[in-house]
């Protein structure tokens, strides 16, 4: 199963076999631990639940410490789901390590959650555009005309209408991301481009859909 | 947290470049690849600008080849650099020597620093 959950640390650059200079994510993927499974019999689906991260037990609420007796398991800080091909074949107990999963050169999509923006208008969120700000004009920033008499045959506001309302925080996937360089030794993946999330924000990596059959002949 | 992200900057740091500053003349040994062959190209210019720090520092060196200005900016860290050759150390007044490109000949010199 290609899939890891890591943090985001942020960006920087490195120098390449050819000493070009790539911008590249650096993503802190500790060794994911499965925590538990999900399987179709049971859930409806299958999936694993790693773990990573540690903490005091006497920081748990005591439902969740017994899950983790229950489980056999040493307590983890973060639990998520990877929900991915081949995740039957893993079993609790097991850890996904950044070094196993992935390496240079391969193709991967990273899913995360967008930076918030707050409640955006619509310049900002659809990218209308501005009225002028001055000339006697009285529409600046806002949204414009909407629901005229004759829309919708009367009157009304058509359903999927472009209108300002929160923007962000939304679990966003970026496709075909280059994976740069994998170092194991420090649990780190640093992927070519940006990935969506504040430092700090949790971010899925996993194999790319999209990525070219032969992936040495794709874009550099 | 982010002192990875320093670490991973200040591996690739290069200790063999030597101290240099806006106005001295420089000459950079450049690796070109040829094909597969790899050469060695020189640029020798004064430096008109250092920019950044860290792994993003850059340095624009500035040349007068056959009546035209020629500006070259490189990362000082780049590995594509063999290396940074210092063969005269300028005395001026400012970091940014923009000021060199609205100059020419005699009024584009540079005072040397003993």
């Amino acid at each position: 199963m290609k899939g890891i959950w890591g943090q985001k640390l942020g960006m920087t650059q490195v120098f390449d076999e050819e000493g070009r200079s790539v911008p590249v994510t650096v993503i802190l993927a500790e060794p994911n631990r499965v925590v538990m499974k999900r399987t179709v019999a049971r859930h409806g689906y299958s999936a694993v639940q790693v773990g990573f991260g540690t903490v005091k037990p006497r920081k748990l609420k005591k439902p969740i410490l017994g899950e983790f007796r229950r489980l056999g398991q040493e307590p983890v800080r973060h639990r998520r789901e990877l929900r991915l091909p081949g995740a039957e074949e893993l079993s609790e107990g097991d850890e996904i390590r950044v070094g196993d999963t992935f390496e240079a050169g391969e193709w991967v999509d990273v899913t995360g959650t967008s930076r918030g923006k707050g409640f955006a208008g619509v310049i900002k969120r659809w990218g209308f555009h501005r009225g002028p700000m001055t000339h006697g004009s009285k529409y600046h920033r806002g949204v414009g005309s909407l629901g005229a008499r004759m829309s919708g045959g009367g009157g009304r506001v058509f359903r999927g209408r472009k209108l300002p309302g929160h923007m962000g925080h939304a679990r966003v996937t970026v496709q075909k991301l280059k994976v740069q360089r994998v170092d194991a030794a420090r649990h780190l993946l640093l992927i070519r481009g940006a990935v969506p999330g504040p430092k700090g924000g949790w971010v899925m990596v996993r194999a790319s859909k999209k990525a070219p059959r032969a992936s040495e002949g794709g874009a550099r | 947290m982010l002192d990875l992200i320093r670490l991973i900057e200040e591996e690739q740091l290069r200790s063999d470049i030597p101290v240099f500053r806006p106005g001295d003349t420089v000459r950079v040994h450049l690796k070109i690849r040829e094909g597969t062959r790899e050469r060695v190209q020189m640029f020798e210019g004064v430096v008109i600008a250092r920019r950044s720090g860290g792994l993003r520092e850059t340095m624009t060196v500035r040349r007068v080849s056959y009546g035209v200005g020629v500006e070259r900016t490189f990362l000082v860290h780049s590995p594509r650099i063999e290396r940074i050759e210092v063969t005269r150390r300028g005395k001026v007044r400012r970091a940014k020597l923009y000021y060199l490109r609205g100059l020419r000949g005699k009024a584009a010199r540079i005072k040397e620093r003993r």
